[in-house]
């Protein structure tokens, strides 16, 4: 009976197995660099050739010369690792505080009628505005920076874990009901991992913010740091300094990413989602 | 022996779904119920499922009363409600957690293979087909060992091949260990190939219409005269219940009652 009814499904399939897939799935980040590189590319020859001289918008090699000075003094390592420090710290405090009361109000109805309505108001203030107090509060080195970063990472991933919990299919729980799960081997066997989709992307959105406000940090008065760069860059005119730290923020930024996802990956194999490009393995 | 003694259920909304239920229904015995939709069918199930309490009446299981999932009794639901994050081996095991390792690999095991499915065991469910995975669900249900198992409409949802398909297959499963199966269904066919008795429900409120036996020895063939007349009988029942005039042959005395509520 089954084959009956997978027969004609099968007869479809040479049709549409060309080889393409393959030379395809190099083809599209390649359109994706085609204009940047195009960009970048026409910008060194209108520089080179004179047509400009570049001192507001360096050349693609002045950026990369100017990266490469800096690396060579080691003076950009130790911006990166002071960023890089301050993010992790902020993240790390955000991502704990974000999840353990995101758990907290979407497990419990009253805490959450007790605790949201204030962290909702807390949400709509701008989180630049806590600024001034943070340093009069903390003082303007290291402790305030990490705590204005926390604040951003807090608010996605409260409301992800907080979301998530709440959206957990009442018919799943069911099933755990029926099998007489205790609270402690509902929330483990059935809540974390229904809620874990939804916790990595708020991770992931909360990253995104924590590089964001990293450099609103860095920028209230820093003595290292790729945000000190960008200042010290516009202060002394120095614009491929500016953009070399933009470059650089964007690759830490991108990698950070990747490692949560890289992170996920193994936790999230059974997903069921509309994901393009998953098909081959 | 599961009791049910007058169960009513009323939702918090003030919808009477449930009234003055009562029937016997022995060890090892099929039970089909059958009737409109929303005459309170799934409602029923979930109360002796300890899914949701009874607000009158008692449900008791060889004595013991059930006021919340018991450990005895299993349910199958319409969808499959597979764990998604959980391998087919493993949603499988799900209630086994107590059990030691090697003994719940080989019940696991055998539980596959009845159902067909032995070369599936490290699928994700998502890899399954729709008949798969109600399989899956019922393999899950039943390596639990329950005596009595609930099912609300468990095949609604799939062809009718694969539909007759399962049926037999649930009846060689019941052979082997024979646990009391309550059948919720709206296929008067499945109901009468499957059950010993069939309880005809009606609606507004949710109550008994009519019980009637399926004296038809096993297997059943589908062809027989008398599976048609017992089919035509339960029919007619089905279509009297829909009637908003016709008398409740089942409540019998108590229909006096009904109406002083
Ligand atoms: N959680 C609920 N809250 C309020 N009313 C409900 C709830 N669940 C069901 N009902 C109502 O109770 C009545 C019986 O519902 P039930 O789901 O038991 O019907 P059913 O016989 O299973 O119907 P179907 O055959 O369509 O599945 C319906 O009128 C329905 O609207
Ligand atoms: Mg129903």
């Amino acid at each position: 009976m089954a084959m009956t009814l997978d027969t004609p499904v099968d007869t479809t399939q040479p049709l549409a197995r060309p080889s393409a897939p393959r030379w395809r799935r190099w083809m599209r980040p390649a359109l994706g660099l085609l204009l940047p590189l195009t960009a970048a590319i026409a910008w060194e020859l209108v520089v080179g050739a004179g047509w400009s001289d570049g001192r507001l918008v360096p050349p693609p090699s002045k950026i990369i010369f100017t990266i490469d000075e800096l690396a060579r003094s080691g003076e950009l390592l130790r911006h990166i690792i002071a960023t890089l420090a301050r993010v992790g710290a902020g993240f790390g405090l955000g991502v704990a505080a974000g999840t353990i009361l995101g758990a907290i109000s979407g497990y419990w109805g009253l805490a959450r009628r007790l605790l949201d309505p204030t962290i909702q108001a807390l949400r709509a203030i701008p989180s630049i505005a806590w600024v001034p107090l943070f340093i009069l509060w903390l003082g303007i080195f290291e402790l305030s920076k990490v705590a204005l970063i926390a604040v951003g990472v807090f608010f996605p991933v409260y409301l992800g874990v907080m979301g998530a919990i709440l959206s957990v299919d009442r018919k799943i729980v069911e099933v755990g009901r029926t099998f007489r799960l205790s609270g402690p081997a509902m929330i483990r066997r059935i809540l974390l991992p229904a809620v874990l989709p939804a916790y990595v992307v708020s991770l992931r959105v909360g990253l995104g913010l924590g590089w964001m406000f990293v450099v609103a940090a860095e920028f209230m008065g820093a003595s290292e740091g790729l945000g000190y760069l960008l200042i010290d860059g516009q202060q002394l005119g120095k614009p491929a300094q500016i953009l070399a730290a933009i470059v650089i923020f964007a690759i830490l930024g991108k990698t950070t990413d990747w490692l949560i996802e890289l992170a996920a990956k193994p936790f999230l194999r059974w997903q069921d989602a509309f994901a393009p490009g998953r098909g081959e393995p | 022996m599961l009791v049910l003694d007058r169960v009513g259920k009323t939702y918090l909304n003030g919808v009477n779904a449930l009234e003055r239920f009562s029937v016997e229904i022995g060890l090892g015995q099929i039970v089909a119920v059958i009737g409109g939709s929303g005459c309170g069918k799934s409602t029923l199930l979930r109360a002796i499922a300890g899914l949701d309490r009874a607000s009158h009446g008692a449900i008791t299981l060889d004595g013991e009363t059930i006021a919340a999932p018991h450990p005895k009794v299993g349910i199958i639901f319409q969808e499959p409600r597979l764990l998604p994050w959980l391998s087919v081996a493993d949603n499988i095991g799900f209630g086994l957690s107590d059990v030691p390792s090697a003994e719940r690999r080989a019940r696991i095991a055998a539980a596959l293979a009845k159902v067909g499915l032995a070369d599936k065991a490290k699928a994700w469910p998502r890899e399954l087909s729709g008949g798969q995975a109600q399989r899956v669900s019922i393999a899950r249900a039943l390596v639990m060992r329950p005596e009595v198992l609930l099912l609300d409409e468990p095949f609604s949802a799939l062809d009718a091949f694969t539909r007759r398909d399962l049926q037999d297959h649930l009846l060689d499963l019941w052979s082997e260990t024979r646990p009391t199966l309550v059948l919720v269904t709206h296929d008067v066919d499945e109901a009468v190939v499957l059950a010993d008795r069939v309880l005809v429900m009606r609606p507004r409120p949710g109550r008994l219409f009519e019980r009637i036996d399926v004296n038809l020895a096993r297997p059943r063939d589908r062809n027989s005269p008398l599976f048609e007349t017992t089919k035509r009988r339960v029919l007619t029942a089905l279509d009297r219940s829909l009637d908003r005039d016709a008398p409740d042959p089942a409540a019998g005395v108590e229909t006096g009652d009904a109406l002083w509520w």
